[in-house]
């Protein structure tokens, strides 16, 4: 069962039902799902938690859904990889790779969406909508099929191929708005008003935004019951790397982790960067920017959670890394190259930003380290195809072969 | 009557200028602050317009031919 009681704002404390709201009635800040943390000390352990599903739902009492409404796709529980080969390239002593490629349509989203869809359908919708830079639109597509529910998804009319064929092989309506995801945003939240659909990361964001928890969750669980000593998230609205940070504060709160100290450094391109470029400059204000970078994902330049993933950077004594989109693509390919994970361009940012924060000094060598592959790389190829080896051509014969491997240095 | 909950961003040489206090001159709409951080060249603010609804487009078009950057924020859906 969940333990979720009511929606507080963040701003002003502001408390209201469970309702499908996202901004505050008197002050208009975002609203957050809170708990009864109390009722749940001595109940939701670790021994209760190991026992459920290997998904998201093992960590059910977290989470803003009765169990009769959960749409569910086996979301979540993906491996946390010991990547040692790429320490050892790195010169860092401990680092892990949260692989969350391995998630139904190959990205975190699906932690989210899989809490967005479930909630919306508890409160009723018939239609599920989003406006997404790619990944997200995938996740509501697929989630909408399996739960019955009509799909309409916004996205900006220049995503990748992989991207766009990702969501229309689920049907869903999709409109591709000429602009970029900021228009697209504007767009879908004047339409949230005028429509009753669930649009996931707007009318029903902090449901959404949940999600993310469970990726907290997931990393302090499968390293023992334990925090890292550093994460390095991706970062397109902020959304991700802030409840990254709030879930493993919780497990500490509830007992169930010690609670050590985790800095969180949030990764970004240098195309698309407002949330780095304040850290930066110092202030929490985030001047918006146009974007132009292949990590498309992460093109937001309006980023809705940013001022909150600044506060995280402060308190957590983190900080944030943007990198050029070159860097980016040399990173996915070491990814892959040293430890066998395919990344999307997003995985490319929070890798090369992991690489630049090591250079400068930001970031420590020594400490444990998780870095956050949010998204799989077969949805960007665009970003890498003339980057990769290609293949040798050969006739059918040994003699053929023997000559092009030859040739090409045995 | 009608209102909406906006959100405007200023930058360089406007943020100091009147701009909200003649949105509320030139237009017939009451504007209700409910948020703000402002800094010497760069600022933004949280407000709910009210007028017909109109009125309320009209000034929006206005704030934005003025340069201003104007967002949404989405109020509530009342059901599903
Ligand atoms: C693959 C991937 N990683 C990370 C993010 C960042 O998520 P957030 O908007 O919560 O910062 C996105 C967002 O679209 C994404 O698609
Ligand atoms: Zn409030």
């Amino acid at each position: 069962m969940t333990y979720a009681t009511s929606l507080v704002c963040r701003e002003c404390g502001n408390e209201t039902p469970l309702d499908p709201v996202n901004a505050c009635d008197f002050c208009f800040g975002p609203m957050e799902v809170t708990y009864d943390y109390d009722a749940m000390r001595g109940v939701v352990t670790r021994e209760s938690i190991s026992a459920g599903p290997r998904s998201i739902w093992r960590y059910e009492a977290l989470l803003p859904v009765d169990p009769e409404h959960r749409i569910d796709l086996q979301v979540g529980f993906t491996p946390l990889l010991r990547a040692d080969n790429l320490a050892r390239e790195l010169g860092m002593r401990e680092l892990w790779i949260k692989n969350d490629t391995m998630n139904p349509t190959w990205s975190f989203k699906d932690r989210v969406v899989a809490v967005a869809s479930s909630r919306a359908r508890q409160f009723g919708f018939e239609t599920l909508a989003c406006a997404s830079t790619g990944n997200l639109a995938n996740s509501v597509a697929a989630h909408a099929a399996r739960g019955g529910m009509r799909a309409v998804v916004f996205i900006p009319h220049d995503l990748e191929a992989g991207k766009v064929l990702g969501s229309a092989i689920y049907d869903p309506t999709i409109i591709s708005v000429n602009g970029s995801y900021d228009d697209v945003n504007r767009l879908c939240s004047e339409l949230a008003d005028a429509r009753h659909w669930a649009f996931v990361n707007i009318n029903v964001r902090p449901y959404y935004a949940e999600g993310s928890r469970t990726l907290g969750y997931e990393v302090a669980e499968q390293l023992g019951w334990r925090k890292p000593d550093q994460c390095i998230v991706p970062m397109a609205s902020g959304a991700l790397f802030t409840k990254i940070y709030k879930g493993m504060s919780e497990l500490a709160d509830l007992g169930l982790i010690d609670d050590s100290p985790v800095r969180m450094y949030g990764a970004q391109a240098q195309g698309c960067s407002p949330i780095a470029t304040a850290w930066q400059a110092g202030t929490t204000n985030i001047r918006p920017v146009k974007p132009s970078t292949i990590a498309k994902s992460l093109a937001i330049g309006n980023p809705a959670d940013g001022y909150y993933a600044l506060k995280v950077m402060e308190e957590s004594g983190g900080g944030a890394v943007a990198v050029s989109d070159p860097e980016i693509v040399a990173s996915m390919k070491l990814l892959a190259e040293t430890e066998g994970v395919f990344a999307e361009t997003a995985g490319g940012v929070t890798l090369a930003s992991l690489r630049k924060g090591l250079a400068d000094g930001l970031i420590d060598r020594e400490a444990s380290t998780v870095i956050f592959i949010t998204g799989g790389g077969l949805k960007t190829t665009d970003a890498i195809a003339n980057e990769i080896t290609k293949p040798i051509e050969i006739e059918g014969s040994l003699q053929s072969f023997e000559e092009a491997f030859a040739a090409a240095g045995g | 009557m009608a209102s909406k909950r906006v959100r405007f961003t200023f930058e360089g040489e406007r943020v100091g200028q009147p701009l909200i206090y003649r949105l509320g001159q030139e237009f017939a709409l009451v504007s209700n602050i409910r948020m703000a951080d402002v800094e010497h060249d760069f600022g933004w603010v949280v407000l709910e317009l009210e007028g017909e609804a109109d009125e309320i487009q009209r000034g929006i078009d206005w704030m934005q031919a003025e340069g201003v950057r104007v967002d949404p924020i989405v109020g509530d859906v009342v059901e599903g």
